[in-house]
């Protein structure tokens, strides 16, 4: 701990090779409130003491996984291991909240100057004196807001996701469920390690760590073909993301000497400087490419276009996974590190915006695909593309001449917003599936929220879906409306902005699309293809009730063909409406979605507002601080002569509810089967559109044309120049001796006359070789 | 006729009068030969001692020949351990040959082809 100071003491004493402004103070007069400047201070003076809470966060994952594990070696066949895990991430999420109400001095209050954690030296060589030359990344968490805020949610989501994977996954105990849920903690483990950790190794190792969960747990029914290939994918897309932010880690070290935020951040002050002023020959190129790599490694990791192909498959995971992992938490550690990492990112002048059209084309192009798609998980991977798209332009729109709080707060506002509803959609379609047997074709079922015992399940989706269409008063459109506020507030980059209100609609109408066609209109359902082990559950008193109430509704569309024993079994299919682990999941999730959006409208736009601003991030921030005089730059966009964000209200409402009427009508009104709706009439209007849609545009054949071919190509020249020439070598020296066998084997010919040839002619040689020799 | 010429010049022996140790060689010379490509070439086993023991004889005479032309008993005294040797030497050979016919009912050498390869 001592020594970790003494080491950040010694690289702050060094000459820098740069000009470093005497005081903080003095140096951002007139570019920053005293308020903001003084949270930007804050920032740069580190402090270091330990605290047991921010400790113990990653802590008690770690403890859950040991214990699965133990449970796992002692064929544990009961739903411990889940009631374990759900212990160990609610004592993590007690303690995030303890971290929390430490960093800013409980609600509402000012927020302290974010510090470090110090738990254990990990890496520390030094092979010289000079600055430059020593590498240190120790164990160590830094705590600020923006932490906070990220852990709240991570946490808080895991020990909800828990819960309902203890029932979710109820039909695999065992082997599996452990193995289930030691995954589970390892990956709340890496993600508190990247989101906390202090410097960019840590960050790494959490990143790593995320994707190797990620891949364990989409791999989970590891005898599925599907699941399998989409677990790779998964993991080496994120794996190409990667060098992008490998690279990045690397050129930080080689310009700033250190990887450790604390020290990053207050060599980066000049530069910062010069950005603000716009005089980006001031920054070496070395500083102004590190944010393009970093990018990299966050599209791959967050699913943005190319690297996004890897998501919709990573589907093939349970639902708990989907939910958690690629939806609300791992899929964030993107945006996160922009967030993070965004004094680094304003230092580029491209760097922002090609993060934010990056970031609206990806909802824009996965929005479309998602109209097109029949399976409901996988409309919500779209889904979950789109908004992480809307995340991202929402952190890119900020420039850094005009980067306000509230535009820097609206990604990680979304983010928080986003999480907790995408969840609640995840796991609403996860009950359906559970529930069905496995079925997600929105073709094939219709009705569930009247089905009884899904009530619970209806409205969570009702309210998920309300606030991923942005409809107003709900969390997602407070937040969404704030990104496009953002949008239009930048004066370059508002296509972007007509780009995400567009998006927006789509999203409304694709959302309703299918919350109209599965979970309101006739009920109808046809199972899955895991119905066989559902038939024991189906005979309780929800399915008699349900069997007793609507026989004229309860169709069967292949009744009457019972030919074998799959249509049998699915002939008396009643569905399983969930338990009581789910429901409660449920219940909390859309109350805390509703709550976050409705109730709480000023107090959680600010307050995302302040975590964000106080946290590094402030330290990118300039013009104004929340809630101040407004003045020329940001808060003064107008929208066709209206104030942006009430403007913003209005417009993307409107929108919202635009999409999702379209949706009801097309989807709703008039449909008698779950099979059709208007939809399917209006389809050949459109051409070939919504066949290439509901390909995906056909991206993962494109890449297959481009990357795997050619590699296929490579390895078979390859595979043939091994065999000729490397084998070929070898054998050719393998053939030396048997070719000498040969030439010499016509001497020992078994004629009695040739040997005595041989043996005259050895005498003659000799015997003339003697005459010589004497001679 | 050649009597004549050879005595018309007074101190060079007569041909026919002198032999001398290169003739004796030379008949040995073509003895070992002839008895030497016999070996190589001749299929039968009896005839192949024989063409041994033409060698044999061949070498006997140029023994005799150097023990003439150096004046000693040496060559002789050697050429009566080879005829002895070449004698036992013949018994074995030749029991050999009856031990070989036995096997195959043949003379032929070519039939022993077994070691080829």
């Amino acid at each position: 701990m001592l020594q970790s100071l003494a080491n950040l003491a010694a690289v702050f004493a060094q000459p820098a090779a740069f000009a470093f402004p005497a005081t903080l103070a003095q140096a951002d007069a007139g570019h920053q409130t005293p308020a903001v400047a003084h949270a930007a201070a804050a920032v740069l003076s580190v402090s270091e003491h330990f605290s047991w809470p921010v400790a113990l966060i990653p802590i008690f994952p770690i403890v859950g996984v040991l214990l699965a594990t133990v449970l796992a070696i002692f064929g544990n066949k009961s739903k411990l291991p889940a009631f374990l895990t759900v212990g160990c991430l609610a004592a993590s999420f007690a303690c995030a909240v303890k971290m929390y109400l430490d960093c800013t001095g409980g609600l509402g209050g000012t927020p302290s100057a974010p510090y470090t954690v110090h738990l254990f030296e990990w890496i520390n060589y030094a092979w010289g004196g000079a600055p430059g030359q020593r590498f240190v990344a120790d164990f160590s968490f830094y705590v600020d807001t923006l932490t906070c805020l990220w852990m709240l949610f991570v946490t808080g989501l895991g020990t909800l996701i828990a819960l309902y994977a203890s029932e979710y996954m109820s039909h695999d105990v065992g082997t599996g469920y452990c193995r289930f849920f030691a995954a589970f903690n390892l990956f709340v483990f890496s993600m508190a390690c990247l989101v906390m950790g202090d410097n960019m190794i840590l960050l790494f190792l959490g990143w790593e760590g995320v994707g190797l969960c990620s891949y364990l747990l989409i791999g989970y029914f590891y005898k599925r073909p599907s699941a399998v290939a989409a677990a790779k994918k998964a993991f080496i897309v994120n794996r190409i993301g990667d060098i992008g932010l490998s690279l990045g880690v690397m050129l930080t070290f080689v310009h700033f000497g250190s990887v450790e935020y604390s020290v990053i951040f207050a060599k980066a002050q000049p530069y910062l400087e010069a950005a603000r002023q716009g005089d980006w020959l001031a920054i070496p190129a070395s500083v102004s490419v590190i944010p393009l790599l970093l990018m990299v490694g966050a599209f791959g990791k967050s699913a943005q276009l190319p690297l996004y192909v890897w998501l919709p498959d990573a589907m093939e995971g349970p639902t708990p996974v989907s939910a958690l992992i690629h939806a609300a938490t791992m899929v964030t550690a993107g945006v996160y590190l922009v967030a993070r990492m965004l004094p680094l990112f304003v230092l580029n002048e491209h760097a922002l915006p090609i993060v934010a059209w990056v970031g609206s084309l990806t909802a824009l192009f996965s929005a479309t695909i998602g109209m097109a798609q029949f399976d409901i998980k996988r409309i919500m991977a779209y889904s979950t593309v789109s908004q992480l798209g809307y995340m991202f332009a929402g952190l890119g729109v900020t420039t850094a001449a005009s980067l306000t709080a509230e535009s820097a707060a609206a990604g990680p506002y979304h983010v928080f917003t986003h999480a907790f509803f995408k969840a609640l959609l995840f796991l609403s379609c996860g009950a359906v599936m559970h529930g069905f047997g496995g079925q997600l074709d929105l073709r094939k079922l219709s009705g569930v929220a009247w089905m009884p015992g899904w009530k619970i399940v209806g409205f969570g989706m009702l309210v998920g879906c309300l606030n991923l269409s942005g409809f107003p008063f709900t969390a997602g459109f407070f937040s969404k409306d704030s990104i496009l506020a953002s949008a239009f507030s930048n004066p370059h980059l508002e296509i972007i902005g007509w780009i995400l209100l567009v998006t927006a609609g789509l999203t409304a109408y694709y959302t309703f699309r299918v919350f109209f066609r599965v979970f309101v209109g006739p009920q109808q359902f046809e199972p899955g293809d895991e119905a066989h082990g559902h038939d024991d559950h189906g005979h309780d008193s929800h399915a008699h009730d349900a069997h007793a109430a609507a026989p004229a509704a309860h169709g069967h569309p292949h009744a009457g063909k019972a030919d074998n024993a799959d249509k049998a079994a699915h002939a008396d299919f009643h569905p399983h409406p969930p338990g009581i682990a789910i429901n409660v999941v449920l219940a909390t999730l859309a109350i805390a979605s509703l709550v976050i959006g409705g109730a709480a409208i000023p107090y959680m736009n600010h307050w995302v507002e302040g975590m964000v601003a106080h946290g590094s991030t402030g330290l990118a921030i300039t013009a104004h601080a929340a809630g101040e005089a407004h003045t020329a730059g940001g808060h003064d966009a107008k929208f066709f002569g209206y104030d942006v964000h009430k403007a913003m209200m209005v417009v993307s409402s409107v929108v919202g509810i635009l999409g999702i009427l379209v949706a009801f009508v097309l989807h709703k009104q008039g449909r008698t089967t779950a099979a059709k709706s208007k939809a399917d009439e209006l389809l050949p209007l459109l051409g070939p559109l919504p066949t290439w849609a509901q390909n995906k545009w056909y991206v993962d054949e494109l890449y297959n044309f481009l990357i795997c071919v050619p590699l296929w190509v490579a390895s078979h020249i390859f595979h043939l120049i091994d065999k000729l020439l490397v084998d070929g070598l070898v054998n050719t020296i393998g053939w030396l001796p048997r070719g000498l066998g040969w030439s010499v084997r016509p001497s020992q010919s078994g004629v009695l006359n040739g040997y005595a040839v041989g043996m005259a002619s050895g005498i003659a040689i000799i015997f003339v070789l003697a005459i010589f020799m004497l001679r | 006729m050649l009597h004549t010429l050879a005595s018309a010049a007074a101190d060079t022996p007569a041909p026919m009068a002198g032999a001398t140790l290169y003739h004796y060689l030379v008949v040995s010379a073509i003895m070992f030969v002839i008895g030497l490509i016999g070996f190589l070439t001749r299929r039968n086993l009896i005839i192949m001692f024989l063409c041994t023991e033409l060698m044999f004889q061949a070498a006997g005479i140029a023994l005799i020949a150097f023990s003439r032309f150096h004046l000693n008993h040496t060559g002789e005294t050697f050429v009566i351990f080879v005829l002895t040797v070449a004698a036992a030497e013949a018994a074995m050979a030749l029991a050999l040959v009856v031990l070989l016919f036995r096997r195959k009912e043949t003379l032929d050498g070519t039939v022993w082809g077994d070691l080829k390869g």
